[in-house]
Formats: C-alpha cells, structure tokens, sequence
C-alpha cells in the first residue's frame, strides 16, 4: 500500500538574528490510508513543528526542507495557494486550546459556516443543514442553539467537539490533531479520544495524532513515533515502544509511566489496569 | 451519561443586550452627578472669599456685596446647592458669566462648534494615520520599516505639544506659507484649511502611543489560535484579515481611542491658545484669568459630559462589536468543563 503522507529526512531550522536552532532534524515517518500515526514526546521535542512545517503554517523566520509528499506531490514546494487550496479540503487540523481556536466575535454557526464557504458551492440553506449534521454527528444535542452562540458561551470539550466536526466535514483524507485533549479536563478527554476512534473507525481517515500523554497515544495510534530534540528516537507498535524501546529517552518515558500505573495497581488491589 | 450536565449550555451568561445598555446608561449618569457635585465645590475651595478673589483686594465693600448677592454667597450652602443643581436642571447653566454678564451656557455653546470641529479633525488624522502605521509595522515586524515606525514618533511625543505647534507654523504657516498663522479662515474650505495645522498638532501628539498599542494587538491577534486555524483550514489570507484581525483588533483600538480623546480634549485647549483659535480653550482661559467662576464651571460640566458622552458611546460600540463584553464579568470563568 502506498503511503498517503510520507515525509524524509525533514529538517527545520529557526533563524533568529545570528542564531540559528535546529528544531526538527531529519525526521522521515509516513501515514497510511485509514491508519493513525501517533507522534509521542515531550513539549519541545518539535512535533508541533514537524506538522506545521509540513503544511505551511510556519514563518519566514523557519526554512524548512526535506521532503513532505501528500499523494506523491511534495508540499514543500508547494506554494501559497495551491497549497492553500490543498489543506482543509484534503488535510484539517485540530489544534490544542479549542477555547482559542474559535474567533471570540463569530457566532460559532458562522464559524462553520466559513468553512463550508471556502470548500464548497453549497447555498445558504445546505450549509446550515449540513452544518447541523456535523454537530449532530459529533452528539452535540441542541445543534441549533449551539450555531447560535459565540465560543465563550461553550465549554472547552465542547468546543473541541466543534472543531473535529469541521475537520471531518470537509471529509479529508489526512486529519493532523495537535495534542487535542490536552486542554481539556480529564472526563471530557476520553470523550474526545472516544471521538477521534470513533472517526477512524468509521471514515477510514489517515491521522497524525500528537501527545505527550502516553495513555492517550496508545488507545489511539496504530504505529507511535517518539520524537526527542527534534529527533524520531523510536518507532513501531504501542507494544513494541513499551516492550523494547531502543532508545534511552523512550525507555524513560515508558519506566516513568510504568512507575505511575504500579502504583495505580497497589491502589487499586492489583486489579487488572490497563494503560489509559 | 455525564454528557447532559456536560455539554449543558452555560444558559446564566446570558444577559440581554438591552440590560446591558440600562447599566452603561447608570454609570454614565452617575459619573455625570459626581462631576456636577465636584464642580459645585470647585468655587468653595477657593480659600478666601471668591468675591474678593474676583473683584481685587482693594474692591468696594459696596461692589463685594453686590457679587456675594449675585454669586449667593450669603446663602447657606445647602440652599447654593440647591440653586445649582436646580439651574444645571432646569437650564443646563451655571449662571451668568461674570465677566460677559451673559448666560455661561450660551458661552459655551457658542464656542464649542470650533473645539469640536477641531477634535473631529484631530481624531480623523490620529486614527487614519495610527491604523496605516501600525498595520504596516506588525506586517513588516523586525524590519527597518517596523523600527522607523516606532521610534520616530516617539521624539513628537516627547516635545510638548505647544512647542510642536510652533515649529508647524515656523515651517508650513511663515516659511512655505501653506497655511495661515492662526485664526479661523471664512467658508467651508477656509474653516478647516485653517484648522489643519492645530489638528496635525494634536494628532501627532496621540499617534505614537496609539500606534505601539495597535501594532501590539494586531501582532497578538496575528499570531492567534484561531488565526491559525483559519489559516490551517485554507481560508483566504484577504477574507482572515478582512474579517477577523480587524475586527478582533477593532474594539481594544476603539477602547484606547476613547481614553486617549480625554487627554486630547486637554490638549486641545492648549493648542487652541497656541493657534489664535477661538474655541473653548480661549473661553476657559478668559474665564480662569479673571475669576469668572460660573463660566469655569460651564466649560469644565460640559466638557466633563462630552468625555462621559464619548465613552458610553464607545462602550455601546464595543458592546455591540464584541460579545464577551456583553456579560456580566462573573459568569466567565468554568472553561475546562
């Protein structure tokens, strides 16, 4: 099977005055169709960059090269409008903050809205039908009122529900999630997660999910990269990175959360706890 | 499942618009009595008696009398009060100018046309000029642009205005002759020709600080989540700027602005002196330089009201603009859940 995303040896660099940091250095990882690729490591470790970098997000004070190839066509020689015109149709993002994320000003119905506007011909009437169907769809219940308010009259879990409603309406075919739960309250994130399994399972999308949170990751990803100073460490399996991770920073984080979990199982009576 | 209490819409932040209109509307009013009240004891605090203070050490006793009569200030003070408060109610008037024996109201209203004009004109230039520069600084930042952008205004700021108006007229009004050296000019054309050089004055004294506070809301706004949202979602870079930096940018600009035009009404009082205009500024000079207390308290009320006026407007606006500034502060908060 031909991977749909594949990037080699990609390399970002931050210039700023006479310094120059390296921020991601040859990273090469692909994504199959309808897998998730989940991307493991610390703040810092440049996994934010690695995608923003890959999709254009990114200043003039980054250069960025490699190769990022999206259905053969490499997007890092893509420029500005196409691939404008590539992203949010074929790629959507979710991003950390979803209290953030929402223009304040825009009733959130508008903010859909835009979408739809950008992607499609639809008229007024479809868009607003359709609309509906994307919240329904994400069990939002009272998709009308919720069209009708500004962000900040929602919660952050809700929110984020809103925002992987869009990234799926537009039904592509890779969706990047930046740490999507991080920001949300430990109930609501398994709700999300549940969301984004839930997405995978039904829409065969490709997706690239990063966390740091190894509990996360695993009930996610099919494959784990564990990216470390803007390096890809490790690679393989849940199992495998717990099992037998190869570099000494991932060995780290699985001891570190192994740590965590044992206490869990005293506490609990050494019932049978799994990593989530 | 937990997903009712969950996602339940916080229905308690809302507030309807027109409510929020009736509590701006009190405060508004209620800084209106407080300033009404201030400027009642203004004349009290004069140590000594203001009828001497007007009239001269070596006036007629007959005369002190006379003004004291005048003045009420043989009244008891609640009594004075209640007279002024009545008048200011009644009549939107402080009483007879001493000096012009005429209503201190109709003074006002007679020369506040040109103060006013001139800080429409003033306002036109700030914010024409201040949005162009700070839009090109936040999109040029770090640049020689960007820099030459902040630091050259800076040296207007730190001159006193008066002395920014002088070199203006040395320049453009003696030496290139564009424009006259003061007064007001005849007609439509020759009001506001005449009134250019005072309004760059006052203009160039607001633009530095107003620029450097929009360049820093804009460079937030640019380098907002949802900006980059947006732009992850291929909406296009013109409709993102349009639509939503500039309108996120619009309301603290519009804030800022509405702080800054009190201090502005201030300097143009100055520069009006500075320019032979004959607005307020003259009239509040004339009326301080010869104790004429009614007159002082006229200009002072009304141009306390005008910034009162200003700010409930701006508040509307922004309120109107930007829905979080519709709600009661308390009801934020709980944003995990």
């Amino acid at each position: 099977m031909k991977p749909i995303l594949e990037v080699k040896n990609l390399n970002v660099d931050l210039k700023l005055g006479k310094n120059i940091s390296k921020i991601v250095r040859d990273s090469s990882f692909e994504v199959y169709p309808g897998e998730c690729l989940g991307i493991l490591g610390e703040s810092g470790s440049g996994k934010s960059m690695t995608v923003k970098s890959i999709l254009g997000l990114l200043d003039g004070h980054f250069t960025v090269s490699g190769e990022a190839r999206f259905n053969g066509r490499d997007l890092l020689l893509e420029k500005g409008e196409t691939l404008r015109r590539m992203r949010g149709k074929e790629i959507s993002m979710v991003l950390q903050n979803p209290m953030t994320c929402f223009d304040p000003l825009f009733r959130i119905g508008d903010q859909i809205r835009e979408t739809f506007r950008t992607h499609t011909e639809l008229g007024r009437k479809e868009i607003y039908g359709r609309s509906i169907e994307i919240l329904e769809l994400m069990r939002i219940r009272n998709p009308e009122e919720v069209m009708r308010k500004y962000p900040h009259q929602l919660s952050g879990g809700m929110l984020q529900r809103v925002m992987i409603g869009i990234a799926v309406a537009m039904q592509p075919s890779l969706i990047i999630a930046d740490e999507p739960t991080t920001a949300i309250d430990a109930i609501t994130q398994k709700e999300i997660l549940d969301e984004f399994i839930r997405i995978k399972g039904e829409y065969n999308t490709a997706m690239i999910f990063i966390s740091h949170d190894l509990g996360a990751i695993s009930r996610v990803a099919d494959r784990i990269i564990v990216m470390n100073k803007g390096r890809v460490v490790d690679r393989g399996t849940f199992r495998q990175i717990v099992d037998e991770a190869k570099d000494p920073y991932t060995r780290l984080l699985i001891e570190k959360r192994k740590a965590v979990m044992g206490q869990y199982v005293r506490v609990l009576g050494n019932k049978e706890v799994e990593y989530a | 499942m937990t997903a009712d209490i969950q996602y339940k819409i916080k229905k308690e932040t809302r507030l309807r618009a027109g409510h929020h209109f009736v509590y701006a509307l009190l405060r508004a009013l209620s800084v209106v009595v407080l300033i009404t009240i201030a400027v009642f004891f203004l004349m009290r605090l004069v140590p000594g008696d203001p009828a001497v203070m007007v009239l001269g050490e070596h006036a007629d006793e007959a005369e002190i009398q006379k003004l004291r009569e005048q003045l009420m200030l043989n009244e008891p003070l609640s009594k004075q009060f209640a007279a002024f408060l009545g008048n200011i109610f009644l009549h939107f008037d402080t009483g007879d100018s001493i000096k012009y024996g005429v209503s201190s109201r109709d003074l006002v209203l007679q020369y506040a046309p040109v103060t006013l004009a001139l800080v429409a004109y003033a306002s036109v230039i700030t914010v024409i000029s201040a949005v162009i520069l700070a839009f090109l600084a936040a999109t040029h930042k770090d640049s020689l642009i960007d820099h030459a952008i902040r630091v050259i205004p800076a040296f207007t700021q730190g001159m006193p205005v008066f002395w920014i108006g002088l070199i203006l007229i040395s320049v453009f009004a003696v030496n290139l002759g564009w424009f006259p050296v003061g007064g007001v000019g005849s007609g439509m054309g020759g009001f506001w020709h005449s009134l250019t050089l005072p309004a760059v004055t006052i203009a160039l004294g607001q633009i530095p600080s107003l620029v450097r506070s929009l360049r820093e809301q804009l460079l937030e706004i640019m380098d907002a989540d949802f900006v980059l949202t947006l732009r992850a979602a291929k909406i296009p870079e013109s409709v993102i700027f349009r639509k939503h930096i500039f309108k996120n940018a619009f309301v603290p600009t519009l804030m800022l602005f509405s702080v800054n035009l009190s201090y502005m009404i201030g300097g143009t009082l100055i520069i009006e002196r500075v320019f032979a205009v004959r607005g307020m500024g003259k009239l509040l000079f004339d009326a301080i330089s010869n104790r004429d207390f009614p007159l002082v308290q006229a200009v002072t009320l009304y141009c306390a009201v005008f910034v009162v006026l200003i700010s409930l407007i701006t508040e509307l606006i922004a309120a109107k603009a930007d829905p979080r500034m519709r709600q009661k502060e308390k009801s934020f908060g709980n944003n995990a859940g």
